[in-house]
């Protein structure tokens, strides 16, 4: 799967915009099959604490070293996690392009995440920011590695879904 | 452990069962003055209470800013090397001496009115403590009486066992291995052998509910085998495993022990109806592990009382400390920790099988979901009982896993604690 690289910035930002929108879209409706996809094969996916990040520590609360990991996630969420039903809605900034190396491009956005349970008021789950390197494929802008660094200190109960 | 015959001298509102341990009344998890009792006689009574690695403070000044119940405190390494305690709160006014999880300092001055203290908690400097020039003499300041050296922040007791800091309010307390007990002492050094550890990160959450079910939820192995689709597909826990269930004298202290077995059916999963014998990971790595302990237990989950669970999970270690914030919640924090020695290996196993841990974790999930569930259902019921009679009424150890007899020990010991 080659990369390509795409000259108009313009261009750029808006495909990378429509990648983290189309991203958020597909969590928050819980179409969760359709999450691995967004990622190339070996991509990686990974939840941090700011803390660890700010530590230097290697801990990821939440990490995918493959797509078949993500699946796994999915097939967890389906069939083997208890947790109670609950909504979660992404709210996003919108997206900066940092810099591009060999068709990669590092980019991110600050999010929040509001989770709405039964019989509960809404609330503010988890914000932070996401840094993600993109490349262009013949299918469209893929994430080759996208980190989810939080600044929540304490996750509110359980972290079930993608975010 | 060392339980100490103290009379306690206010009263509740409740009594407990004539059935003894064998029921655990709903009150237990609701009433606030049960929690303020528990504050005072367990956290900040004679019991070692886990504030962290001593990896995590390796020079003098290095310091972490944590937490005995909900009893703001500080650890940190003194100038002469040794570890000294104390609590977070100036002698002045009580406010926060320091108020940064970790990092390194000089001295710990109070933002209020700048009291200064020194590493080991003691009281160098107070402003204005002669008060102000005015004409030939001074006006204000501390009376002619004021002494430093009697205004020191409360110190606590501390004693590192092979890297891991532990610290009590009770200045006379026994050593942390008297406190263990031989037994749990070497469960306890067979993960802490004295190789030096390094602190992989942390993750932290708010679960809605009582403290003493998190600690419940480690002695009881009835429901790992069943409520963990995930532990039990992968025959990474489960009832008709080799296993054990042993606790110290007191009740206190406990330990669940396993060993892995196949994915399969056999005669004792017959009635654990989540068990999927078809379920395939896309990435079987998630699974691979390399044998690191002498004898053949992959699972080896210790808790400690009041409030740490130490974990081993095949690769994946790590110390969850609890942290009481009123009596329906409470934060779990989880130290990940290896081995300085881990190769590149070991460490990645480590981090990849963190995933079945913490806030997101394939199994933990499903515990904290019943942990909240069971709080939200106590509500107007504290008259009532949970029924814990599973493996009989008493709290011996046994080689299997069908049993809450470390649930009931571990009420012995809370009520001998709570003179309830």
């Amino acid at each position: 799967m080659g990369t390509i690289v795409i000259g108009d910035a313009a261009a750029v930002k808006s495909a990378v915009q429509d990648l983290f929108d189309s991203y958020m879209d597909c969590l928050d409706d819980e179409r969760f099959e359709e999450w691995p996809p967004f990622f190339t094969e070996n991509g990686i996916y990974k939840i941090v604490a700011r803390e660890n990040v700010e530590r230097d520590l290697p801990l990821a609360t939440w990490s995918c070293l493959s797509r078949g990991m993500m699946q796994d996630r999915v097939v967890a969420i389906r069939n083997a996690s208890v947790f109670s039903p609950r909504y979660m809605r992404h709210v996003a900034g919108g997206v900066r392009i940092f810099s591009e190396a060999g068709g990669v491009y590092s980019t991110g956005s600050s999010f929040s995440v509001f989770e709405t349970s039964q019989d509960e008021m809404s609330k503010v789950f988890i914000v932070g920011k996401y840094r993600a390197k993109v490349v262009f494929t013949e299918e469209g802008p893929r994430f080759q590695e996208l980190l989810v660094i939080y600044d929540t200190s304490l996750i509110p109960g359980l972290l079930v879904f993608p975010v | 452990m060392i339980r100490t015959e103290r009379p306690e001298t206010s009263s509740l509102a409740y009594t407990w069962p004539e059935e003894g341990v064998s029921r655990i009344p709903y009150w237990v998890y609701m009433d606030p003055e049960v929690y303020e009792r528990e504050q005072r006689r367990i956290f900040q009574g004679p019991t070692w209470n886990y504030a962290g690695l001593e990896a995590e403070i390796p020079n003098p000044g290095d310091f972490k800013s944590t937490f005995v119940g909900d009893c703001p405190v500080v650890i940190v390494r003194s100038k002469d090397g040794a570890l000294r305690g104390f609590v977070n709160r100036c002698a002045h006014r009580g406010s926060a001496v320091c108020r940064s999880r970790y990092g390194n300092a000089k001295d710990f001055t109070c933002i209020y009115h700048q009291w200064r203290y020194d590493l080991a908690g003691k009281l160098v400097a107070v402003p204005f403590r002669r008060g102000v020039p005015e004409g030939d003499g001074r006006v204000g300041g501390m009376p002619d009486d004021f002494q430093l050296n009697e205004h020191n922040l409360q110190s606590l007791k501390v004693e590192s066992v092979n890297g891991v800091v532990f610290v009590s309010f009770d200045l006379a307390m026994v050593p942390v291995r008297a406190y263990l007990g031989p037994l749990m002492t070497s469960y306890f050094e067979r993960v802490f052998d004295g190789r030096p550890l390094r602190l992989l990160g942390r993750m932290s959450q708010r679960v809605r509910s009582n403290w003493k079910l998190m600690m419940e939820n480690i002695k009881d192995p009835y429901h790992a085998s069943l409520l963990h689709v995930f532990l039990v597909s992968f025959g990474l826990f489960r009832a008709d495993q080799k296993s054990k269930v042993e606790m110290d004298e007191s009740g206190g202290h406990a330990v669940l022990v396993s060993r892995k077995g196949e994915q399969k059916h056999s005669g004792g999963t017959a009635e654990i109806a989540n068990l999927k014998a078809d379920y395939v990971l896309h990435d079987p790595s998630l699974l691979d592990r390399r044998k690191e302990f002498p004898d053949e237990n992959t699972v080896v989950m210790q808790t400690i009382f009041p409030a740490l669970i130490v974990q081993q999970q095949t690769n994946t270690l790590a110390l969850r400390q609890i942290v009481t914030r009123g009596p329906d919640q409470f934060d779990l924090i989880w130290d990940f920790f290896g081995y300085g020695d881990d190769d590149e290996q070991m460490a990645g196993y480590r981090l990849k099988q963190a995933n079945l841990m913490g806030p997101s974790g394939l199994v933990s999930i499903d515990d904290t979901e019943a942990l909240e569930v069971c709080q939200k259902s106590f509500v107007e019921s504290a008259d009532r009982s949970a029924f814990v009679e599973l493996g009989g009424h008493g709290w011996e150890n046994v080689n299997h896993m069908v049993t809450e007899s470390a649930i009931r020990a571990m009420y012995r010991c809370y009520r001998d604690f709570m003179q309830i």
